[in-house]
């Protein structure tokens, strides 16, 4: 793998992948780097090679037959040596080079040790999706207490069940395959717990009559929801966890349109493993350092700015899949094709994508797009979520600090912002960087802005040690 | 008549002017176009430093400051900010090292800096790599967080009748004689001022400027690093020998040698690198590696540590390397307190109260303006106000 690569991509879930077939195709030589150990990302995760086998996750799955010939294009190229595929290679840096880029990793494949990689190219292409976008509660920091996106890749990724008794809060249609999955492997999910109103759809129509790919999938989910008797609970949050050890109850509690509980309407329920999620923040952690106009999305977080090609503004950067807007897989592999077409445009090769098909991909990007943004406005986070919080309630994990030390950090600290209120509270100063608290702390401080997170010039932490290695190598 | 002063600046620096101030009965406005202690003071590691300085001015005001940051520990609480007095331990690897720190320790000494030779520093400080030649232990040298006790300043300044206004300074006002009368703001009002405090760090340059006051602050860029959580492993302000030559040096292009030590959080913080490339804020890896490299030197057991986070500001020097502190020849009304590299943490509660005492025209809190003449503005100009 002497030669350089044309394009490195960060990145190997459907955006990625559909960026790399598509450059491949084009004839350029790719790099291609994820921290994961097989390509496929959050989305198409699945187990080790060596247990696919022992653990079928295909019922789990959506877009299969994509992923699968994603994957021999890929495998091939891999074999011709035209794909420098670098898994389990975690990039903390990427930085512009002359004309070209520099992206920083560490290789974690014999983990824990850890060592240093670097690599060039004239384009950079990041595909870094999304991840669970999380707001405190009581109790959200007890074990058994996780993400929904976590429950998603642990049954993904190994079969595992979090939990035999589950409840499932938060808002949006992700809720949905997850409850379904976890029915399928046996758990009982007790409650589905959707804060928003499911009637909100209607005040989009034509994003959803246009999308019937979305159509089939939600029948899907409520065919197999129904099966294994889930309730959703429309307009319903969990506002608290309860145990010691570990969680053993969810309080619930029926809410209003702004979110604040509706007196009277609380239960408790016992379980032994709770899921949530509000939608998903954009990973930026390498675009905004390197400078990138960032754009607001519908669904409250701060995305890179792109053209209709998937161009950031800075040359020879392009982005593809949730960093632009959180908007799924299907979003995710057209606006992968975009970016690459642009890319081998850009560098004078011939363009792979025909008209007609390039006419198709934009077309299902701009249909996907609308419908990504009618779910956002359907699935707003409640503007009166915190009325859930005391002031013990711990906001950020990290670093212990509690809603009521963020509350006083912009009342008398006279904090404006999420920055300010690290600045005060140490709040996101932590392990995660805020990359867990931050958008919480956002909506405690300024909610009717868009989040935009903290600039982090290390997008993953890496040993002094491997560091100090990469000195030496220069 | 009460004397009206609008401090530019909301960083550290401008904090502390702002409570000397209000303390001495002024009527002090704080204005700055962002947040309290956005910027340089923002991005440092919150050093109170005698060990790194030269006998001279600069350590002068240090040693007053040190004092100072003592007393306005007690008074406001040294929890509020994170007031520490860690003791900086700087150590040589080479029987020359050793020598040369020995003998400018030894300056230091005659200064009045308290200093205790090290021979076995692993008892002092356990984890330090073995085979060093030795060192020299400042307990003078502590640590605040300086987003803190900038907050923590300020709230005492209002409390004494200070006002903060958010907006930017495009202007001066002057009246007879050059004298300012005010101050004029971005947003066309005009805050009312006897005197103008220049406390703008980096940007003191160009606050200069729109007084009619010019003076040469320019940045000069540092990165520092941040660990994830430990127990406390290292437990004083540990460095290089070398340290001192770089900060005091000129050269244009990148130096490092880096400083460690742990905080209040459990982070280890690993400092600072200088470069100059004006307000060039892209990330540079090479400066960062090379910190690692130190570090790792000289702590061995940091190479299994994660690095979790990155910052870099940019500290404000004058080209003689000496902060600005003191009336404007030129202008009456303007006093800079600006250029203060990367030091301000340090020498902010002085520089306050030397302000305050220029000001009034008579010491104040232990600051004489007949002691601190190196600082004046004037040694830029000639008889003619000038610059050289």
């Amino acid at each position: 793998m002497g030669r350089p690569s044309d394009i490195i991509i960060v990145g190997a879930g459907p955006a990625g992948m559909a960026a790399a077939a598509t450059a491949l195709a084009g004839g350029l030589r790719v790099a291609q780097v994820d921290s994961g150990t097989a390509v496929g990302g959050q989305f198409w995760r699945h187990p080790p090679q060596h247990a696919r086998s022992a653990i079928p996750t295909d019922d789990l799955h959506h877009g299969l037959r994509e992923y699968r010939a994603l994957s021999r294009e890929l495998s091939m190229a891999r074999k011709a040596g035209r794909l420098d595929l670098r898994l389990a290679h975690h990039v903390w840096s990427a930085v512009r080079e002359g004309d070209g880029f520099a992206v920083h990793a560490v290789d974690r494949r014999d983990a824990p040790r850890e060592s240093a990689v670097t690599l060039h190219a004239p384009r950079l292409l990041v595909a870094t999706g999304a991840y669970d976008r999380q707001l405190p509660f009581q109790g959200w920091d007890l074990p058994g207490v996780l993400t929904i996106g976590g429950l998603q890749a642990l049954l993904k990724g190994g079969g595992v069940t979090a939990g035999s008794r589950v409840a499932l809060g938060g808002t949006g249609p992700f809720l949905l395959p997850v409850a379904a999955g976890l029915a399928a492997r046996g758990v009982e999910v007790v409650t589905v717990c959707e804060a928003g109103n499911p009637l909100a759809w209607l005040r989009h129509p034509l994003p959803v009559l246009r999308n019937p790919g979305k159509w089939a999938e939600g029948a899907g989910y409520a065919f197999g929801l129904a099966r294994h008797r889930i309730r959703v609970r429309p307009r319903t949050a969990i506002t608290g966890a309860e145990g010691g050890d570990r969680v053993t109850a969810v309080r619930i509690a029926a809410v209003a349109s702004d979110g604040s509980p509706r007196p009277g309407t609380e239960r408790r329920i016992e379980v032994d493993a709770v899921g949530v999620g509000w939608g998903f923040t954009p990973q930026l952690d390498l675009l905004i350092p390197l400078g990138c106009d960032l754009t607001n999305s519908a669904d409250g977080n701060a995305v890179v700015a792109v053209d209709g090609g998937q161009r950031t503004s800075v040359p020879g950067l392009y982005a593809a899949g949730e960093a632009c807007g959180v908007g799924g897989a299907a979003l995710a592999v057209g606006e992968g094709h975009l970016a690459a077409q642009s890319a081998l445009t850009d560098s004078g090769s011939a363009a792979v994508l025909g008209n007609r098909r390039l006419v198709a991909v934009r077309a299902t990007v701009a249909r996907q797009r609308a419908f990504a943004r009618a779910m956002a406005l359907a699935h707003p986070i409640p503007a009166a979520w915190s009325s859930w919080l005391t002031d013990e309630t711990v906001v950020c994990r990290c670093e212990e600090v509690t809603a009521g030390a963020v509350r006083t950090a912009c009342t008398e600290g006279g904090a404006h912002d999420h920055r300010q209120v690290k600045q005060l509270t140490r709040a996101g100063m932590g392990w995660c960087q805020g990359r867990m608290c931050g958008p919480a702390v956002h909506c405690l401080t300024s909610q009717n802005q868009v989040y935009t997170p903290a600039e982090r010039l290390v997008a993953t932490p890496v040993t002094l040690g491997a560091l100090a290695d990469l000195d030496e190598q220069q | 008549m009460t004397l009206k002063v609008v401090v530019v600046g909301a960083g550290v620096v401008g904090a502390a002017c702002a409570f000397h101030a209000a303390s001495a009965g002024m009527d002090v406005a704080v204005v700055d176009r962002g947040p309290v202690g956005a910027g340089t003071t923002s991005r440092g590691e919150g050093n109170i430093l005698l060990s790194d300085k030269e006998p001279g001015p600069e350590l002068d005001l240090a040693r007053l400051s040190r004092t100072l940051w003592e007393e306005i520990g007690q008074e406001l609480g040294p929890a509020s900010f994170e007031l520490e007095p860690k003791g900086g331990l700087v150590v040589a690897g080479t029987a020359e090292g050793l020598a040369a720190l020995h003998a400018f320790a030894a300056r230091q000494a005659a200064a009045g800096v308290h200093i205790e030779p090290v021979t076995r520093l692993r008892e002092v400080e356990p984890l330090i790599t073995p085979g060093l030649r030795g060192g020299v232990l400042y307990s003078q040298d502590a640590q605040v967080q300086p987003v803190l006790a900038t907050a923590a300043l300020l709230r005492a300044a209002v409390r004494r009748g200070a006002r903060l206004h958010t907006g930017e300074v495009v202007g001066a006002v002057t009246g007879g004689a050059g004298r300012v009368t005010g101050v004029r703001m971005g947003a066309g009002e005009v805050l009312p001022a006897d005197a103008v405090v220049n406390a703008a760090g980096t940007w003191g340059g160009e606050v200069g400027r729109r007084l009619g006051a010019p003076v040469e602050v320019l940045p000069r860029r540092g990165f520092v690093l941040v660990t994830e959580p430990l127990p406390v492993v290292v437990r004083h302000k540990v460095y290089s020998a070398d340290y001192v030559a770089n900060v005091a040096s000129s050269d244009a292009g990148l130096e490092t040698s880096c400083v460690v030590e742990g905080t209040r959080g459990g982070t280890i913080l690993i400092g600072a690198s200088r470069e100059r490339v004006g307000f060039d804020t892209t990330m540079n890896t090479a400066v960062v590696a090379r910190l690692a490299v130190q570090a790792c030197r000289l702590f061995p057991f940091l190479r299994e540590v994660h690095l979790i986070r990155a910052y870099r500001g940019f500290r404000p020097y004058c080209p003689d390397h000496l902060p600005v502190v003191g009336p404007d020849p030129r202008v009456t009304g303007v006093v800079h307190a600006c250029g203060h590299e990367g030091a301000g943490i340090g020498l902010a509660p002085a520089t306050g109260a030397l302000v305050t005492a220029h000001l009034l025209g008579r010491p104040w809190r232990g600051a004489d303006p007949a002691a601190h003449t190196g600082l004046l503005p004037d040694r830029f100009f000639t008889s003619g106000g000038a610059p050289q």
